[in-house]
């Protein structure tokens, strides 16, 4: 017995878990670290801002960063680092609604077509083809074109723009998992398809989805703040990154700290994401280790 | 090689039918009447409005609907902008020069600096350049290019005044910063396109028995991977072309700069649908044919994919 656990002991120091190569990994553990921040400041968001994010104030206005103002005031006196604080939880939340959309119709549909194979598969998977047809950021836009300026609109817009994604995945995932012996047994106990389909399938090709998804944050909060960048979805009064860096612009010659600051906010929170997978791909990509 | 170009431009065409429908079923999606959306705000009397839909045809049932519209674009008819009533392809066709100039020139710019970045990373693998190469570019990727113009315009315009902020056609230096700003991320991307396909060629025998015949790194680099490594490398750059002339839709609206991509925008922003279903349509099929082309190119650089 000991001579088994002395081996195994042995074999477990020579080849670390994936686990610990991720807590050895820079990319893995600096990307964790500043997402765990960005997080943590939305959830405080009430306790770390210091003023109002709609509190104007005519005798305030363009005021430099200092004590008082962590990051300066912007052109009506509102206090940029409360309203960065606050546009993190916006931003946070389009990117992870929009994901959760894209993933649960993407899902649906790819393993629908998965699953059924023949003339089914052949219209979803076309269907799915015709959406990649518009390169990310218009297939966005005509969806906003299709239900008009606003927040929950961009979360639809985004969303929709990932279902292709998704189903992809999906779809090949179950055409794998269906040739297994357990769904064979499943049917032979009388299943039926809806029960294979949700009960047996889905819960073991979950995981890869959510990692999809979890990586897909970064590129959502992107094409959010583009959207409102443009002024296509949040209202000016929401804190919102990409609207307070587009509302900055006119003031860049006097009052850098308005589009910067919230600039700097949207490029922490893709990098700290985009980070975290490419710690992933370099511990769990074989040719990657030495 | 036949049966696959034949597979392939059937799927094509397929997937152009299903973009024509989608951009007819947009109208069929907006809220409220489609009349509406086509002629903008003006008042009309409900009179006038029933002859406007007899007119256009939009009390037939959709599936006519959809063929008299396939007809139309087609034969070059998107109908009128709702804003100036110009015929829409006018207006798509004055501003495409623009968009091909800015995408050309951010497209060398990203494949130069792709290509460099990429093939010094990889020859210098697991050195400190290589590390702070990839990091570089993984920021890269990470930056929204909102924001790097920001950064562009704060340091060359309003700090230095050497580069124009504002697009203009007079004026060669103004092409400068939007090209920058659209191609930075993609050659960051290239960048690491290019630093893996090499080390994946790199790690094959082949590069084994040359290093045994006494060559250097860099003529082995050269020589031997470059020439195989060049299979990906040159379908990412095609790819990157349609993905450039997406992304020139946030860049001309951010430089004010003429395009395509700024038309589509300014029509969402004033619900100019006909303007919209055109400029949503040209840069699908543009993007189709583009990748229409790369699939082909790969067939013939690589028979493995032929027989997929």
């Amino acid at each position: 017995m000991n001579e088994i656990k002395f081996i195994t002991q042995n074999i477990e120091t020579k080849r670390p878990s994936t686990t610990q190569l991720l807590l050895h990994n820079f990319n893995f553990v600096v990307g964790a670290v500043i997402l765990v921040i960005l997080i943590i400041n939305t959830v405080f968001a009430p306790l770390i801002a210091t003023e109002n994010v709609n509190q104007a104030n005519p005798t305030q206005t363009f005021l430099p960063p200092s004590n008082e103002h962590l990051m300066g005031t912007d052109n009506i006196g509102r206090d940029i680092w409360s309203r960065v604080i606050y546009g993190g939880r916006v931003s946070l939340a389009v990117g992870l609604a929009a994901m959760i959309i894209g993933m649960v119709f993407g899902t649906l549909i790819g393993i629908v077509a998965g699953f059924y194979g023949s003339w089914v598969d052949s219209l979803l998977s076309w269907a799915t083809e015709v959406l990649m047809a518009f390169p990310g950021i218009l297939l966005a836009l005509t969806v906003m074109a299709i239900l008009g300026p606003g927040l929950s609109n961009v979360i639809v817009a985004v969303g929709v723009g990932s279902i292709p994604q998704f189903m992809r995945m999906a779809r090949s995932s179950v055409m794998k998992t269906r040739e297994l012996d357990f769904i064979d047994a499943a049917r032979t106990i009388g299943c039926t398809d809806a029960q294979i389909l949700f009960r047996h399938i889905l819960p073991n090709i979950l995981r890869p989805l959510i990692v999809l998804a979890t990586l897909g944050i970064g590129g959502a909060i992107l094409e959010g703040a583009s959207l409102s960048y443009l002024g296509l979805g949040a209202q000016p009064m929401t804190p919102e990154w990409g609207s307070m860096l587009s509302n900055g612009r006119a003031y860049l010659g006097n009052a850098w700290w308005i589009s910067v600051f919230p600039g700097i906010g949207i490029f922490l929170a893709i990098l700290s994401i985009n980070m975290i997978g490419e710690g992933f791909n370099e511990v769990l990509d074989p040719s990657n280790r030495q | 090689m036949g049966s696959y170009l034949g597979r392939r431009l059937l799927t094509s065409l397929s997937i152009l039918i299903g973009v024509s429908i989608l951009t007819f079923l947009m109208l069929q999606f907006v809220p409220g009447d489609p009349v509406r959306a086509l002629i903008g705000r003006q008042t009309v009397t409900p009179e006038r409005l029933e002859e406007i839909k007899q007119e256009m045809g939009l009390n037939d049932p959709i599936p006519v609907q959809y063929f008299n519209y396939l007809k139309k674009v087609l034969s070059g008819d998107f109908g009128r902008s709702l804003k100036n009533n110009r015929p829409v392809l006018d207006a798509i066709m004055e501003q495409f020069p623009s968009t091909l100039k800015l995408t050309v020139f951010a497209l060398i710019l990203s494949t130069f600096f792709g290509i460099l970045l990429g093939a010094i990373s990889a020859a210098t693998y697991n050195s400190w350049l290589d590390r702070f190469l990839s990091f570089f570019c993984l920021g890269g990727i990470s930056l929204p290019p909102f924001f790097l113009a920001l950064l562009l315009i704060l340091f060359f315009s309003v700090r230095n005044n050497w580069l124009p902020a504002v697009a203009s056609m007079n004026d060669w230096k103004s092409i400068i910063l939007p090209a920058v700003t659209l191609g930075f991320g993609e050659a960051c991307w290239l960048a690491r396109i290019v630093r893996s396909s090499i080390l994946d060629e790199m790690n094959k025998n082949y590069q084994n028995l040359a290093r045994a015949k006494g060559a250097s790194n860099w003529a082995i680099l050269w020589r031997h991977v470059l020439p195989n490594a060049r299979i990906p490398i040159v379908t990412a750059i095609s790819i990157q072309f349609v993905y450039l002339m997406a992304g020139s839709v946030v860049v001309e609206s951010i430089f004010a700069r003429q395009g395509i991509g700024r038309l589509a925008v300014t029509a969402i922003q004033n619900r100019d649908f006909p303007l919209v279903q055109g400029t949503v349509t040209v840069i699908a099929v543009v993007y189709v044919i583009s990748n229409t082309l790369t699939d082909i190119f790969y067939a013939m650089a690589d028979p493995r994919v032929r027989l997929q």
